[in-house]
C-alpha cells in the first residue's frame, strides 16, 4: 500500500502472463492432447483454481487494508457454500434421478 | 461520510465510510460467488440434458471462445492497471486505461451477442433443451453483469473527470475495479467448465 | 398480453368482494383521514423518506403486524374449512390459494421483516452506533421488502393468488398445470423483497463488524447482536440461491425455458433442490435473531449474565455451518439413494445439538437467578418447553427412513408450526414487551399483556397439539376436507378452537397497542427494566442521533457494569460536539414504486411496458450514483437541548415492573 512508490506495475504484468499462460495451457490439454477425460478435467479444473486465486490476490489484493482477514474469511466462505452448491446438488440430483428410473 | 481522513493510506481507503464501502462490497461478492455457483450447480445437473437438440460440438466455436477470453483477461489486466495509475495520483493514466478496459468489455460483449446469434440461428434457443436453457441463462447472466459493469464504469468515468480524484472517487473506482475482476473469475470457470469440458466430453 | 381483461379483478368469491370493498374503503379512509389531519408533508419527510434505522425498523414492524393479521386471517380461514369434515365453506381451489398465501406471507412477510424490524431498532443502539453503516441502503431494504409484500398482497383481488403452496413444487408450479398468472406473482414479488433482504444482510454484517463501539470486541457483544451476524451471514449465503431458483423460475413460466419443466429434458426435482438450498437456511435466519432476543429477555429478566456465552457464540457459528448442509431432509422422500438420505440424516442430527446446548445456556442463565415474571419474560418461558417439543419431532422427522412415514401428513405440519411459532412469535412478542419502551417512550401494559400471552400460548397449543395425533393417524396436508368415515372430526374441531383462542391472543396485543398509544404512562425512566446492554444507556424513545457521546464497553453486558460502576453514565457539556447524521431521501420510496409496477407488469407478462418500467430502475441507480449528498450536522446546542430534557427530568421511575 505505496502512495506513489513503483512506476513500473511488474506484479500486474506477472499476474497477466501467468493468467494467459494457464488459460493456453489448458485450452491444450483439453483441446490437442489425449489423456482421459477425467485427467483432462483434473488438469484444467486446477489450472481454473488457481488462476482464479491469482486474479483474487494478486488484482483484486483480497487480503489488503485493515479489513484483509474478514475479506478473505468471507471468500472462503463463499467458496465453502459453491462447493456445497454445486456438489451438493449433482450427488443429490444424479442419484435421485437414477432410482427413480 | 465525516472527515476524519487517514492520509497515510491509499486515497480509497482514507475515511471510515469508504473503508466499509469497500468491505461491504466484499460481501456482497461473497453473494455473488453463491449466485454464480448455483447457476453452474444447475448447469451441472443439466448439461447432458440435449432433449433431442444440439449438443456443445455442435454449437461451440472454440475459436471466438478464445478471442473472448483474452478480450477479458486483458480487460482485467488493464483495470489493475488503471488502479495501479489512481494509485500514483495519475488521473489522465487512471481513465486512459479505464477507457480502454471498457472497449474491451465492449468487444467482449460484440462477440457474445453473436456468438448468441449464431447458436439461434443453428436451432439452439433457450427453448430447446434443459442443456441450452442453462447455458443461455448462465452466459447470459455474466453478460448482463458486464454490461451493467459498462453502464457503471461510464457513470464513474463521467464523474472522475468532472471531480478528479477524491477519496469518493477513488472508492467508487476501486469497488468497480473489484467487480470487474471478479467478472473475469466468473469467465475462467465458464471457460473451464462449459466450453473446454464441452469440448472434451 | 397474458391476461383477458374480464379477468383482471377476481370476481364472484363473495369473500373475495368483500375484501376488495374493505380494501378500497380502507384506502379511501387513510387517504382522506391524512389528507384532513393535514399529515402528508409530515408523513414525507418524517416516515418515507427517513433513513433512521430506528424509523426504518418500525415501518418493518408495522408492516409486520398488517401482515401477521393477513396471513392470521387466511390460517382462520382454513381452520374454518377443517372444522368439520366435508366443509363446504371453501373451494378447493380458494383453500389451495389460502394455504400458499399464508405459508408464504407467514414466513417472508411476518416473521422477517418482524426480526429485521427489531435488529434495525436495536442493533446500532446495542452496539453503541449513531446508525447502521449503510442508512440510505437500508431504507431501500425496508421499501423494496415492502413493495414485494404489497406486489405479493394484491394477488388475490387482481390476477389470481399463487395456489402451488408455498414451496411451489414443479411441475405443479409450472405454466403447464398453472397457466394463470398467480404463480408469476409468487416468482416476481418474492424475487423483489428479496433483494431488500439480501442488502439488509449485508448491510448487519458491515455495521457489526465496522461501527462497535469502543471496547466492545466481538465476544464482548451481546447475544443478540452476535445472532445478528450469523443471521446476517447466512442470509448472505442462502437469499443468492432463492434470486437464482426464482429467475429460473420466471423464465420457465414467462420464456418457456426446461430447467424444471417435465418436457425438453428439465428436471422438476432440481427446484425442490435449489428451494430447500435456500429454504433450509431460512429457517435459521428467521431462528436465530430470535433466539438472541430470548437471550436477552431472559439474562436481564433472571438478573444475570448470560450462562455459558462462550459456547453460545460457537454453537451459532456452528450453525451457520450447519444449516447449510441439510436441505435434503426436507424432500428424502424424492428417493435419493441410501447414501444421501444417510448423510442428510446424519448432518439433521448433529444441528441438534447446537440447538440443545442454547436451550441449557437459558436453562442455567435462570438458575439461582432472581426471575421476574414480566409478560416479555413469560413469552421466553412459554418459549423452552413449546420449542423443546417442535425440536424433538423434528429429529424425529430428521431419520431418512422414519421420515417416509410421517412425510405430508399433518404431524409435519404441527412440527414446524411448534418450531416456528414458540421459536420465533413469541420471541418477536417478548421482543416487542421488552423493546417498547425504547422504541416509543412508553411501555405496553402488563395486564392485558398476560392475556395476550394465555390467550396465545393456549390457543396455540390447542390448535397444533392435535395436528400431530391427526398426522399419526394419517390426515394429509393440503387436503381442504375428509370424509366423516375418517374419524378426524373431533380433533378438527378441537383443533379450529383453538386457533379462534389463538385469534382472540391476537386480538388483545392489537388492543395493548392501541391502549399503551392512548393511555399509558409517558413518564417513565429510560431503563425500566434495570438492564444490562448499552441501547438502555439512552434516552427512551432514543434521539434520532442515538448517543450524545458514544459509550464505552469494558465488559460484557456492557450498561450493568456502567451502573454498577457508576461509569459514563453523566454527560458534561464539554464532551458534546457536532454529530454527523446522513440526509433524508425520497429515492429508496420511489423506486420501489417502480420495482412495483416493473413486477407487476411482469407478472401480466406484458414484456414490452415491463422493460420500459425497468428503465426506471436503471435511471434511479444512475441518480444514485450522482448523488453526492453528504449528510448535516446536528449543532451542538440542539444536542444540549435534547439532552438535558431527557437527563433531568424529576421522579424518574426507576422499577416499572409490577
Amino acid at each position: 500500500m505505496q502512495n506513489k512508490a513503483k512506476v513500473f506495475p511488474v506484479s500486474h504484468i506477472v499476474g497477466f502472463v501467468l493468467s494467459l499462460v494457464m488459460t493456453f495451457a489448458a485450452a491444450w490439454v483439453a483441446l490437442k492432447t489425449f489423456y482421459s477425460f477425467n485427467t483432462i478435467m483434473m488438469i484444467i479444473g486446477t489450472l481454473a483454481v488457481l488462476q482464479a486465486a491469482l486474479q483474487l490476490t494478486m488484482f483484486m489484493h483480497m487480503n489488503e487494508g485493515e479489513d484483509g482477514r474478514t475479506q478473505t474469511i468471507n471468500v472462503v466462505y463463499g467458496i465453502f457454500v459453491a462447493i456445497v452448491i454445486v456438489a451438493g446438488t449433482v450427488w443429490v440430483m444424479s442419484i435421485g434421478m437414477h432410482t427413480h428410473h | 461520510m465525516s472527515a476524519n481522513l487517514n492520509t497515510s493510506l491509499p486515497l480509497e481507503y482514507q475515511s471510515e465510510q469508504n473503508r466499509m464501502n469497500i468491505l461491504g462490497f466484499w460481501i456482497f461478492l461473497g453473494a455473488e460467488i453463491v449466485l454464480f455457483a448455483t447457476l453452474f450447480g444447475v448447469y451441472a445437473v443439466l448439461f447432458q440434458r440435449y432433449a433431442g437438440g444440439p449438443t456443445h460440438q455442435d454449437i461451440i466455436m472454440i475459436k471466438e471462445v478464445m478471442i473472448q477470453t483474452v478480450l477479458l483477461l486483458t480487460s482485467s489486466f488493464t483495470m489493475g492497471l488503471a488502479i495501479f495509475e489512481m494509485r500514483r495520483n495519475n488521473l489522465k493514466g487512471l481513465i486512459t486505461w479505464f477507457v480502454i478496459t471498457l472497449l474491451l468489455g465492449a468487444g467482449f460483449l460484440f462477440m457474445e451477442v453473436n456468438e448468441f446469434i449464431h447458436y439461434v440461428h443453428m436451432g439452439a434457443t433457450m427453448q430447446t433443451s434443459a442443456f441450452l436453457s442453462s447455458l443461455f441463462v448462465l452466459l447470459g447472466t455474466h453478460g448482463a453483469h458486464v454490461t451493467f459493469g459498462i453502464i457503471w464504469a461510464t457513470m464513474i468515468i463521467i464523474q472522475l473527470v468532472r471531480r478528479g480524484l477524491t477519496p469518493v472517487t477513488a472508492r467508487k473506482t476501486f469497488i468497480l475495479g473489484l467487480y470487474w475482476h471478479f467478472l473475469d473469475v466468473v469467465w475462467i470457470f465458464i471457460f473451464t467448465f462449459v466450453y473446454l469440458k464441452g469440448l472434451v466430453m | 398480453m397474458g391476461i383477458k381483461w374480464n379477468e383482471f379483478f377476481i370476481t364472484g368469491d363473495p369473500l373475495i368482494l368483500g375484501s376488495q370493498i374493505a380494501i378500497l374503503l380502507t384506502m379511501i379512509g387513510i387517504v382522506a383521514g391524512i389528507t384532513y389531519l393535514r399529515k402528508w408533508r409530515w408523513l414525507w419527510t418524517e416516515w418515507l423518506t427517513t433513513v433512521d434505522h430506528k424509523r426504518i425498523g418500525i415501518m418493518y414492524i408495522i408492516a409486520a403486524v398488517l401482515m401477521f393479521f393477513r396471513g392470521g386471517m387466511d390460517g382462520l380461514l382454513m381452520k374454518a374449512q377443517t372444522s368439520g369434515p366435508e366443509k363446504e365453506f371453501l373451494t378447493a381451489q380458494h383453500y389451495n390459494e389460502i394455504f400458499t398465501t399464508h405459508g408464504v406471507i407467514m414466513i417472508l412477510f411476518m416473521a422477517m421483516p418482524f426480526l429485521i424490524g427489531l435488529m434495525n431498532v436495536v442493533i446500532p443502539l446495542q452496539i453503541g452506533a449513531r446508525d447502521v453503516a449503510f442508512p440510505h441502503l437500508n431504507a431501500w431494504s425496508f421499501w423494496l421488502f415492502f413493495s414485494g409484500a404489497m406486489l405479493f398482497n394484491i394477488s388475490f383481488v387482481i390476477g389470481g393468488s399463487p395456489d402451488a403452496g408455498w414451496t411451489s413444487y414443479f411441475p405443479l408450479a409450472g405454466k403447464e398445470f398453472s397457466p394463470g398468472i398467480g404463480n408469476n406473482y409468487y416468482a416476481v414479488a418474492l424475487q423483489i423483497a428479496g433483494i431488500g433482504t439480501l442488502m439488509s444482510g449485508i448491510n448487519f454484517i458491515v455495521t457489526i463488524l465496522k461501527m462497535r463501539t469502543k471496547g466492545m470486541t466481538l465476544m464482548k457483544m451481546p447475544m443478540f447482536t452476535w445472532t445478528t451476524l450469523v443471521t446476517s451471514v447466512i442470509i448472505v449465503a442462502a437469499f443468492p440461491i432463492f434470486t437464482v431458483a426464482l429467475a429460473l423460475m420466471t423464465f420457465d413460466r414467462l420464456y418457456g425455458t426446461h430447467f424444471f419443466t417435465l418436457s425438453g429434458g428439465g428436471m422438476d426435482m432440481l427446484w425442490a433442490n435449489l428451494f430447500w438450498l435456500w429454504a433450509h437456511p431460512e429457517v435459521y435466519i428467521v431462528a436465530l435473531p430470535a433466539f438472541g432476543i430470548f437471550s436477552e429477555v431472559i439474562a436481564t429478566f433472571s438478573r444475570k449474565s448470560l450462562f455459558g456465552y462462550k459456547s453460545m457464540v460457537f454453537s451459532i457459528v456452528g450453525i451457520a455451518v450447519l444449516s447449510m448442509v441439510v436441505w435434503v431432509h426436507h424432500f428424502y422422500t424424492m428417493g435419493a439413494s441410501p447414501g444421501v438420505n444417510s448423510f442428510f440424516s446424519i448432518t439433521t442430527m448433529l444441528i441438534a445439538v447446537p440447538t440443545g446446548v442454547k436451550i441449557f445456556n437459558w436453562l442455567f442463565t435462570m438458575r439461582k437467578g432472581r426471575i421476574k415474571m414480566t409478560s416479555a419474560m413469560l413469552w421466553a418461558l412459554a418459549f423452552v418447553p413449546c420449542f423443546v417439543i417442535g425440536g424433538v419431532t423434528g429429529v424425529m422427522l430428521g431419520m431418512g427412513a422414519a421420515d417416509y412415514q410421517y412425510h405430508n401428513t399433518l404431524f409435519l405440519v404441527a412440527h414446524f408450526h411448534y418450531v416456528l411459532i414458540p421459536g420465533v412469535v413469541f420471541a418477536v412478542f417478548a421482543g416487542l414487551y421488552y423493546w417498547w419502551p425504547k422504541m416509543f417512550g412508553h411501555m405496553l401494559n402488563e395486564k392485558l399483556g398476560k392475556w395476550h400471552f394465555w390467550l396465545f400460548v393456549i390457543g396455540f397449543n390447542v390448535t397444533f397439539m392435535p395436528m400431530f395425533f391427526l398426522g399419526l393417524d394419517g390426515a394429509v396436508r393440503r387436503a381442504y376436507t375428509y370424509s366423516e368415515a375418517s374419524g378426524f372430526a373431533p380433533l378438527f374441531a378441537l383443533s379450529g378452537i383453538g386457533s379462534v383462542v389463538l385469534a382472540a391472543g391476537f386480538a388483545v396485543f392489537c388492543y395493548n397497542i392501541y391502549w399503551s398509544f392512548r393511555y399509558a404512562d409517558r413518564n417513565i425512566s429510560s431503563d425500566p427494566w434495570d438492564a444490562r446492554t448499552l441501547e438502555w444507556a439512552t434516552a427512551s424513545p432514543v434521539q434520532h442521533y442515538n448517543f450524545a457521546k458514544l459509550p464505552e464497553a469494558s465488559s460484557l453486558d456492557a450498561f450493568w457494569y456502567m451502573k454498577k460502576n457508576n461509569e459514563g453514565l453523566t454527560l458534561s457539556d464539554k464532551e458534546i460536539k457536532k454529530i454527523h447524521m446522513p440526509s433524508n431521501s425520497g429515492l429508496p420510496f420511489i423506486m420501489a414504486i417502480v420495482f412495483g409496477v416493473t413486477g407487476f407488469f411482469l407478472v401480466f407478462e406484458w414484456h414490452i411496458a415491463a422493460a420500459i418500467a425497468a428503465l426506471g430502475i436503471v435511471g434511479g441507480l444512475i441518480y444514485r450514483s450522482f448523488d453526492y449528498n453528504d449528510g448535516y450536522y446536528v449543532p451542538v446546542e440542539e444536542v444540549q437541548e435534547t439532552e438535558s430534557a431527557w437527563r433531568n427530568v424529576k421522579g424518574e421511575v426507576n422499577n416499572h415492573v409490577s
